[in-house]
Order: C-alpha cells, then structure tokens, then sequence
C-alpha cells in the first residue's frame, strides 16, 4: 500500500510531531508541583501523550502507542484528581518521556527498541497503578535543601540563556532522585553514563549529587544548546514551531537557478541602457519577453516553497481508516475530495493533529458498526469524507460522515452532569454540539484505545483557533454529522479570474465561476423591488451589477438594461445558490496570492482581500458568499439593489 | 520658548528628551509627526479605491508588497480640496494599536522640515480649531517663531481615521 518512500515520510513525520509532544510533555511535567493539581499543565501533558499515543496508533509504532497508553492512565487519574500529584509520580512520568525518547531513536535508526529498559519502566507504572510502592523509585530524602538550591543557583548564574534553569527553576525543594532525570536529557554525549552515576550516589548521599550536577551541567549546556532550548515552559513551545519550515533542497535550487536567470536577462537587458538604436528594438523585445517568463516562474517558485497541497495531510487517513476500521470491526470507505486544494505550509502542518483527532472521533463514535448499520438500514459499509475547498478566502476541510450522528440529549445530559450548563437553560442544537469541544467532555460510556477520554475535541477546537479559524459541527442523529473547519487564506494563493469593472480590476475566485456569458437585454427580467432577474437557459438568475455593489464608489452609478448590451455575466454560485455579476469584461485568470485587507485597515464587506498584479498595482478580491448574503438573501433590504 | 535648533546643528544632540519630528503642511498649517513613526515619503500614485469606505478612504497602493491603505487628510478633515499638484505627498506612518501594527498613508500637501524638539518643552494644546481637531494632537512648539503643531498620531490613525470609517458605514 505504502511503497519505502511513503512510508519514510510518514515515519518522518511522526517522529517530528512527538518529539514536539514530548517536549511539551517533558516540560510540562517540570512546571508541575507536587501535591497541586494544575489542571491547565496536566490537560496540556495528557494532549501531548494523546497525541503521541494516537501518532503511535495511526503509523503502526504499537509499542509507542502501548507504551503511552499506560502514561496516559496515569495523568488521566491526576487529571481526574484520583491520584494525587506526587513527586514520585512526577519523577516515574518523566522517565516514561525518556524513554519514549529512545523508542524515537530507535524508529528513526530502524533499529530495535530497548526492551528491558520499557518493559523495567512499564512495570512500575503497573506497579504505581495497582497502589504499591513502585520498585525502583527509591523514596529519598533531600537531606540538605539549601545546600541543593545554592548549587542550583550557581549553576544558573554561569549558564544564562540556557534552558538548565528553566529544568530546574520549577522545583525550589530540589529532592536528588529529580536530578537525576533532568540531567539525562541535557547530557550531550553518552546520557547513559551520567545516569546511573548519579542514581548510584543519590542513594548514598546527598553532597555529591550536586556536585555532579556542577560538573556536567555547565559542559553540557555549552555543548548542546540548540537541543536543550527547544523544552523550555509550555507558553515557549509554540513559537519555536511556527519560526521555520523546511523545505525540499530541489525547490531551493530551482529557485536560485531562476534568480540566475533573471540576472543574466537583466545584463541582457542592461545592455539599452548605454545605448539604444531602433535595430536593437526586436532583441529589447526578446529580453522583456523572458523578464515576463523568468518573473512568473520565480513568483511560481517562490510560491511554491510555502504552499503545498492538502493531499499531504490527507494521504495518512488513507492508512489510518483501514487499519481502525479493522480493530474497530467496521467498514468504512474513505472518499478525498479537493485532495490539489493548496494551503500554507505552515497551516497544513498544523491542522493535521485536528485533522486525525476528527477522523478517529467519525469512525470511532460516528459509523456504526456492520450489525448496527443493517439494522438501522444502512448500507455495511460506513462513508467518511474528507474534502477541502477554497471559500470566501478561506480554505475550507469538512469532515463528514454517514454515521450515528451525534446524541443531542446525550450531550445535554453530560454536560449538566459535568456542570457546563445548567438544566433550566435554553440551547439551541448547535450549541448543543459545540459543548463537545470542551475539555474533558465524552459521552463515550468506556475509554477505548481510541478515544472516549474528550481530550481529542479541546485539542481540536484550540489548534484551529490558533490558527484563527473556527469549526462548526452539523448533525443529524442516525444520518451523519459533519465538522466544518474554515481557516483563513492569508498566505495562500487562490486562482482568480480578474474581471474589470469600469476602471479597475476585482478578482473573482475561479472556484466559484460557473460560467460567463454575453447578457442578451431580452432576457432580463426586472422584477417588483426593482431588482433583475436573468433567465439563463430554464433557470432565472438574480443578477446585480458590481457597480451596485460597490455603491460606496460607484454610487453614482446605476443600473440600465439598455446598458447591459455589450456586457458580461459571470455566474457564480456559492451555497448551493446561483447568482449573476455583471461586469464590462473579462481579463486573465491567474493565481493570485492573497493579502488580507485587515493587516493595515480593517475587513471591508464583499471583500475577501486584496492581491498585487503583475503591473505593481493592487487589486481587490471579492468576497463571492459575503456579497450574495449581502446582495441576494435579502433583496428588499439592499438599497443598492433598487436600481431605476 | 522652545530650544530652536537645525538638523545639522542638533546632530550631537543626544539627550533623551530630544525628538525628532517630521513636519508637514495641510492647509497652510505645519503638523509635526514623531520621525520615528514614518516609514516613508512617497510621490503620489495611482490607488485601488475600496468600495464602501468613505470618500477620504482613497484606497490602498502596493508598497514593496503591502497592501496600505492611503487617507486624504484634507478630506478626512473637510478642508476645501485643492487637488494633487507636485508637492502633494504621502507620508508612510506605522501606528500601534492593540491588535498590533497598521502602516498607512496619509496624503498631505507638501512634507517640510525635521526638528528636534525638546519634550519638555513640549506646550499642552490650548482648545483651538486647527484643521485636525485637538483630540489627535500632542502639544505646541515654537520653532523659529512659527507655530508647529505636533500630532499624536496613533490616535490620529486609529481613531481620527480607522474607527471612524466603520462608524460612518454603520450609518
């Protein structure tokens, strides 16, 4: 199914995503301080192992997945306050990091994992779940806390920039046993050599634990900065992420190949500036004709680099539905639509984690299973779609499945259960359904490999917002339900048709244009309210001038059918619904990158934004499903529209 | 009165309570910006007018790949229009707000002169009915005798220009 160099980019890809959960876990689980319970550190570590655990689940890294199911178990009790915080706890969490770590380094060297260390480590979370004392967390005492913290501080001092304070600056009652785990990832060469140093003396004495620490703590601090900077406090982790892509050597060269270009048809061109006779007016002809060539390939190159197509995020489903669907005993079909739709890189890679959380919550609690299905009189198999469109600058996922639909008075239930809203309040049903993406919240009776614990929905819901977008849930019990994710276009590019408009030129999104055609006058139909109606072959069209929707501009202009003549009607349809713009004419399509009106004005109605053309000058691109709301849901309201 | 200094003779001048201040003419009346604010001076040039904004909302231009939208004082102001001859330009400012940084153009009739300007002796701005109101301005100096009138230009853009437009269209 996967040949070798799929399969590569997929382990790739996990292994980037949960090293970035287990610095988060790692640093979350140092904010924590025993005996508390902060429930906003213990949610963000439980996502981070969830996420791993599901990454583990979804690439075939079983071990992985096994492994922190246990974890997650833990921290699902610390969550739930039915254990408490303990620093033997917190100590045993963080070995667990350590050696979901190794198991990293062993899938990326392909080779085997460290058995007995994860079964050593597996057992005493067993151990600390079934209430006995784990056997190889030595309770020991921090016989000289000052002595400790001195040396701490010391340490510090030396070692600014250096996340070193930030491993221990959470813990002022530094007990030795903690050493010892925030020493073994910050040592740079050989971890295993420091470790057990240090767990040999710790159960001696206490003194020569910090001395230790003050021998390898400045060395390895000044070895190994970049790695150890990126597990600093949960707020930094974010950042880091969003700073860098990376991109494929290829296109870089491609790129450079194209400036080279550029800088030899500019020399060709430079050549006129000295001198120019009207014979040399076909060879200036020849060069401003590559200028235009080099310039769109740089621009496509250059756009290259940052957008890729949603296929790479949708391509891992393909192996993630067959293999749950399997375990699970169901049969679902997968059906990708838009797979080409591009959008920024930086935005793919983030909405990826969401992505999967939805994905698993449709085939895990959304279709059915094969008995259920026939009973309910469906076909066996279970159709889960995901598609991604462009919309109104927006780039639109659905996710939608033809399963159960979600429980409205289930969920109602719950969360007056879990306190969330009180009984006698009044919910419409999609708020009903938004209740979902609170924290914590499952209506699933038992806690599946899978989900059912409500952390995946949170997580769901914050990444797209963080991203500034929103998700919108529609159901419908026994027939399907589908989640709406729209996430602003900034930095993507749309292909757009420019259409001119008296002088200017607007963009209309190519995706929303069925077709253009020369308006005959006879069809018009001018209605009651003064608005038009345009029969198109068997169908009638409201159409409106753009003229009339740009009013603030044009507003001393209007609308005659005699001027229609010689004119265009592009017809668009958004929601399902068909319009006609008219314009004066049509010019080219291209793509066009999209630059948000708001960055330094603010959001203008029936604008999705604004692009630059190839003349340097600034084009507006119109918002095609805000202007129907605007121009055609509500004819009789729209002034502009009440055309003589 | 206030310090009067040149430019050339001020370069030295490294006291903390110096500013620089980037004047401009609008109306026969001299305005002085906070240098540090200006991104730029541009020559005039052909803006993309915005539909639905009011009509001192010329548009946006493209500058270096930005989209910036372009205000004409004059007109935000209701001064009499005198049309765009060769010493109209825009003046490019980055302004603050609370979601973060804006760059705007503001069109003016002619960019005259920078001073340093002493903060301290910056004078309060009497309630007087200069072209643009007083809630946008900072304070009075003199400067070789005449009159510069110094602007708070954050406000002045984001509520003198940006605020107000939705106001109008909520009308």
């Amino acid at each position: 199914m996967f040949d070798e160099e799929g399969m590569d980019e997929i382990r790739q890809i996990f292994l980037e995503e949960s090293t970035e959960g287990l610095d988060v876990m790692e640093s979350g689980l140092l904010a924590l301080e025993p005996g508390t319970a902060d429930m906003e550190t213990i949610n963000n570590i439980f996502r981070a192992a969830h996420s791993i655990k599901g990454g583990g689940g979804t690439f075939g890294f079983i071990e992985v997945s096994d492994f922190t199911h246990w974890v997650e178990t833990i921290l699902d009790e610390m969550r739930s306050g039915e254990r408490d915080v303990t620093e033997d706890g917190i100590t045993l969490l963080l070995e667990s990091v350590d050696c979901l770590r190794g198991m990293m380094d062993s899938i990326n060297a392909q080779s085997d994992y460290d058995t007995p260390r994860i079964s050593a480590i597996q057992a005493r979370i067993q151990a600390l779940l079934n209430g006995t004392e784990a056997p190889a967390a030595e309770p020991v005492v921090a016989e000289e806390p000052v002595a400790t913290k001195t040396a701490v501080e010391g340490i510090t001092s030396e070692s600014e920039e250096i996340p070193v304070e930030t491993l221990l600056e959470p813990e002022p009652d530094l007990e030795t046993e903690f050493f010892s785990e925030t020493l073994a990832p910050v040592e740079p060469s050989k971890p295993a050599d420091v470790q057990p140093a240090v767990e040999a003396v710790t159960e001696k004495d206490v003194t020569p634990v910090v001395a230790e620490v003050k021998e390898t703590k400045p060395a390895a601090s000044e070895q190994k900065e970049p790695a150890v900077a990126e597990p600093k406090s949960g707020k930094a982790a974010p950042e880091s992420t969003g700073s860098s892509i990376r991109v494929n050597v290829e296109k870089v060269d491609s790129l450079l190949n194209l400036v080279g270009e550029l800088v030899i048809t500019q020399s060709m061109l430079g050549r006129f500036k000295k001198e120019f006779n009207v014979n040399d007016l076909s060879d200036l002809r020849d060069g401003l004709a590559q200028l235009e060539s080099n310039t769109r390939e740089l621009q496509e190159s250059a756009m290259q680099i940052r957008m890729l197509p949603i296929k790479v995020a949708f391509s891992r489903f393909t192996r993630l539905v067959r293999d749950l669907s399997k375990s699970l005993g169901k049969k679902v079909k997968l059906e990708l639509i838009g797979e080409q739709t591009e959008l920024d890189k930086t935005v793919l890679e983030k909405i990826g984690d969401p992505l999967v959380h939805l994905v698993r919550n449709s085939l895990d609690h959304g279709i059915e299973t094969v008995e259920n299905r026939i009973a309910a009189g469906k076909p066996q198999e279970g159709l889960l779609r995901l598609s991604a469109f462009h919309e109104a600058g927006h780039i639109v996922i659905e996710i939608s499945d033809d399963g159960a639909g979600l429980n409205r008075d289930r969920i109602l239930f719950k969360a007056i259960e879990k306190g969330l809203v009180t009984e006698d309040e009044q919910l419409t049903d999609e708020a009903i359904y938004m209740l979902i993406f609170n924290a914590g919240f499952s209506t699933a009776d038992q806690v599946s490999d899978l989900s059912g614990r409500g952390v995946g929905m949170d997580v769901v819901r914050r990444n797209i917002q963080d991203l500034g977008g929103r998700i919108d849930v529609e159901s419908e019990l026994g027939v399907g339900s589908k989640f709406t994710i729209r996430l602003p276009l900034t930095l993507a590019i749309l292909d757009g048709q420019l259409v001119r408009v008296g002088k200017e030129i607007y963009i209309v999104p190519l995706l929303s244009i069925v077709e253009s055609v020369f308006i005959n006058p006879e069809r018009v139909n001018v209605v009651a309210n003064n608005s038009m109606l345009y029969r198109l072959r068997e169908e009638f069209l409201p159409i409106t001038d753009l003229r009339a929707i740009c009013g603030g501009y044009y507003k001393d202009m209007t609308l005659d059918v005699e001027e229609l003549d010689d004119k265009l009607l592009v017809v668009i349809e958004t929601a399902g619904k068909r319009y006609g713009i008219v314009v004066d004419d049509l010019e080219d399509q291209q793509q066009v990158v999209i630059k948000g009106l708001e960055n330094n004005y603010k959001h203008v109605h029936g604008l999705a934004g604004a692009t630059i053309l190839g003349d340097g000058s600034v084009a507006l691109i119109l918002d095609i499903p805000g202007l129907a709301q605007r121009c055609f849901s509500d004819v009789d309201s729209v002034e502009t529209l009440a055309i003589a | 009165m206030s310090k009067v200094q040149t430019q050339y003779e001020s370069e030295l001048d490294l006291s903390p309570d110096v500013l620089q201040f980037l004047t401009f003419i609008l109306n026969g009346e001299e305005y002085g910006v906070d240098i540090l604010k200006v991104q730029g001076i541009q020559g005039w040039s052909k803006v993309t007018p915005i539909p639905n904004t009011p009509d001192f909302m010329l548009g946006v231009i493209n500058l270096r790949g930005a989209v910036v939208p372009v205000v004409d004082l004059r007109k935000r102001f209701q001064l009499e229009e005198v049309g765009y001859g060769p010493t109209t330009v825009v003046i490019v400012v980055k302004v603050k707000d609370d979601e973060g940084e804006r760059v705007v153009g503001l069109v003016v009739d002619a960019v005259s002169e920078v001073y340093n300007v002493n903060s301290k002796e910056i004078k309060p701005s009497p309630n007087f009915s200069g072209s643009i109101s007083t809630e946008y301005i900072r304070g009075l100096s003199m400067i070789d005798s005449k009159m510069v009138i110094l602007l708070e230009i954050d406000s002045l853009v984001n509520a003198g220009v940006l605020d107000l437009v939705s106001n109008e269209l909520v009308n």
